[in-house]
């Protein structure tokens, strides 16, 4: 499989500066925002921590809770389903729906059924599936996969909206008012949740003591999914568990903070039971998350529960966009997880970071992101799937730098060396460095030629 | 107290007058400072890279080197988060571990071990933007990181503000990264030339003549930046103001 090429797809954003610059300033605006309300708390490194420590402890007792999670929502009438793969889910959710006749889907915005890719799956059965979150609904219209997992179009701008939208709803092509778009939509999609067969959430959270599952949304259109149709269908990614109701009280009061700079989203619904007449289904689905809890180094990465602060704060992300790193999951908890998926494919992607660690401050359950990344590039190196060019500048770079005397030979005569090479030579597009950049100029000595000139005396040691 | 300075292999290569500012600097503040001459370089280049293999014969030369000092001092913060947290592809005997717990960046050395807080020859007549290398804020913790609600705190500028003379500009994002990272400067190359030309960009739009850092490797990214983008901002290692360079 083709590994992706983050840096050839970021370049490509940047040269949209309108987008661009857009696209950083609305997410450094988030982050902003994001501070200023955990900034407010005067306990919120304590609540890190303790959210930290309530999924550590989840995750190592994971089996226990997924077991007990299990029978409380069977004791409130929902019927459980474990999936251990995307094909599994993909076919247990159809047949959930062939058995019951469904032929159109309302779903909320779920980053699992996009993982599984469940939405060309149902829709080559002939399912209609309908997006009503408005991010993943601009995203579904455009054929394009969300490139947040907050805000999924977050790297369109309204004009954009209104070319997506005059293409395929048949709105004005000239107006890109928000307002005109988001009634435009609204009315279009509307209908949908009277004529859907079934309807269909994520969750944020999956309690185990309640059987119960907690959607934190914005726009309300969860709840019309789930409360119109005769038939609801949660998936729910394993790691989603947490043990008891008061848990809930530390995750939601950091969600909507982290996420949007919010202190709670607009609806936390917890949909626990069916109403009489009507079905509710749960699909737990592990897709490689069980082998993750696995690895030493990564298991920390299941504690995510998928606010995008690291994805807001990350500079590379804001300047690449969200769908530069051909994923799923994108930014740095992207960085992080697709590896898991597929080695090959993602191996550039945990280079795509400065490891400036900003990411791992701003993460409301702790993860060590930035860390987690640097471990990532010693597992493709140990693989051997670093670039050809790359794994040859360190062998060399390895070489060359333990040994005094070679190292030497090359820092006390690149000086001399650029110093006279024509600029044609020095600015060319094998050299990645002066593209964008100036190359230093090399002094006429290096600091150890100096120290030995002045000072003799102790150039001994 | 006997320091070994250790001079990062870009700044002996590119900035000497670095090296020479943090050594006069040692000096003056009274510091007995050998400079080993086999020194090369930390490792860092080819441990970021994941290259394990690689960096053990250059780590192990690093322990050699620096080996039997109470301290090794540093003018890179990169550098040193690398030796103290990253120096792992070689067993970890006694004399590594002992090397990786003595070695301090400057600035820190400075502040915390030698608690110094005068420089009376110091005199620094301009408007500097001060810039914290990721390595120096976030993992060394020299400063207040805007990721976290805590009382503010600054090494650097606790140094700074005591020279003759000196302003601060105030960009809009202290604490962004300006995209060197190392590889990912030529391996990622149009979002490191992106950052560093915001980067630069907001230092300047906030009034900065110079951009200030205890961290060459990010000043000689945001150089090149500024130089292709032709503004006139230039750029000095710490070192060099805290030993009383005047321009």
């Amino acid at each position: 499989m083709k590994r992706i090429d983050h840096s050839e797809a970021s370049s490509k954003f940047i040269k949209a500066t309108d987008h661009l610059d857009f696209h950083d300033k609305r997410l450094w605006d988030l982050r902003q925002k994001r501070d200023r309300e955990s900034g407010a708390l005067p306990e919120w490194e304590a609540l890190r921590s303790l959210a930290s420590a309530i999924k550590e402890h989840t995750l190592t007792h994971l089996s226990q809770y997924l077991e007990e999670f299990e029978r409380n929502a069977v004791k409130n009438g929902a019927t459980v389903h474990w999936a251990t793969d995307a094909a599994e889910h993909n076919q247990v959710v159809y047949d959930i729906l062939r058995s019951r006749g469904a032929r159109t889907l309302v779903k909320a915005k779920s980053m699992l059924t996009d993982e599984c890719e469940m939405r060309p799956f149902l829709t080559n059965r002939g399912i209609e599936v309908m997006e009503t979150d408005l991010g993943e609904r601009i995203q579904q219209l455009d054929d394009e996969p969300p490139s947040h997992i907050v805000v999924p179009a977050v790297h369109k701008l309204r004009g954009d909206v209104a070319r997506v939208f005059a293409d395929t709803l048949g709105t004005d092509r000239k107006n890109s008012d928000v307002h005109y778009l988001a009634e435009s939509q609204r009315r279009h999609t509307r209908p949908y949740f009277l004529k859907a067969d079934a309807g269909m959430t994520g969750a944020n959270f999956a309690v185990a003591e309640t059987g119960s599952v907690v959607v934190c949304t914005n726009e309300g259109n969860a709840d019309l999914s789930v409360h119109l149709p005769n038939l609801y269908i949660a998936c729910i990614g394993i790691e989603k568990i947490i043990p008891r109701i008061e848990h809930l009280g530390v995750f939601v009061r950091m969600l909507s903070r982290s996420a949007l700079g919010s202190p709670i989203t607009q609806l936390t619904s917890h949909f626990r039971a069916p109403r009489k007449g009507t079905q509710m289904h749960i699909v737990l689905v592990d897709n490689g998350r069980a082998e993750r809890l696995g690895m030493a180094d990564f298991w920390y990465s299941l504690k995510c529960i998928r606010c995008g602060a690291c994805m807001n704060t990350c500079p590379v992300y804001r300047r690449s966009g969200g769908l530069s790193y051909g994923a799923t999951y994108s930014g740095p908890i992207g960085v992080i997880i697709d590896p898991t998926f597929n080695l090959r494919k993602y191996s550039a992607l945990p280079f795509a970071s400065t490891l400036n660690g900003s990411c791992t401050h701003v993460c409301p359950v702790k993860i060590n992101i930035h860390e987690q990344i640097y471990k990532w590039r010693e597992v493709i190196a140990a693989r051997h799937q670093l670039p050809f060019v790359k794994q040859e500048a360190m062998r060399v770079a390895g070489k060359v730098l333990s040994s005094p005397k070679l190292y030497r030979a090359a820092v006390e005569t690149t000086g001399a060396g650029i110093e006279h090479l024509p600029r044609f030579m020095m600015y060319n597009k094998l050299n990645a460095w002066g593209r964008q950049r100036e190359v230093p100029t090399a002094p006429p000595y290096t600091f150890r030629q100096w120290y030995l000139k002045n000072r003799a005396d102790r150039g001994k040691k | 107290m006997k320091a070994a300075l250790f001079v990062p292999c870009y700044v002996d290569a590119f900035f000497p007058e670095v090296g020479i500012a943090t050594l006069e600097l040692l000096e003056r503040l009274g510091v007995d400072v050998a400079y080993p001459l086999d020194q090369t370089c930390c490792g860092q280049p080819m441990g970021n890279s994941g290259c394990r293999d690689d960096a053990k014969a250059t780590e192990a030369l690093f322990v050699k080197n620096f080996g039997g000092f109470d301290y090794v001092v540093s003018p890179s913060g990169s550098c040193t988060h690398h030796v103290r947290e990253h120096l792992t592809s070689i067993p970890q005997t006694k004399a590594v571990k002992q090397v990786r717990e003595r070695t301090y960046e400057l600035v820190e050395f400075v502040h915390d071990v030698l608690n110094v807080r005068e420089f009376p020859w110091a005199e620094f007549p301009h408007t500097v933007g001060l810039h914290n290398g990721c390595a120096s804020l976030r993992a060394l913790r020299t400063a207040k990181m805007s990721e976290i609600a805590e009382p503010a705190f600054s090494k650097p500028l606790d140094l700074l503000s005591k020279v003759r003379g000196i302003r601060f500009a105030k960009p809009a994002r202290p604490d962004e990264c300006c995209g060197f990272g190392g590889t990912f400067s030529v391996f990622e190359e149009p979002v490191s030339a992106k950052m560093g030309y915001d980067k630069v960009s907001d230092h300047h739009k906030a009034g900065a003549e110079y951009i200030v850092s205890a961290d060459m490797s990010c000043l000689m990214h945001q150089k090149g930046c500024a130089e292709r983008l032709g503004l006139p901002i230039k750029f000095i290692h710490i070192a060099q103001i805290l030993n009383g360079t005047r321009e």
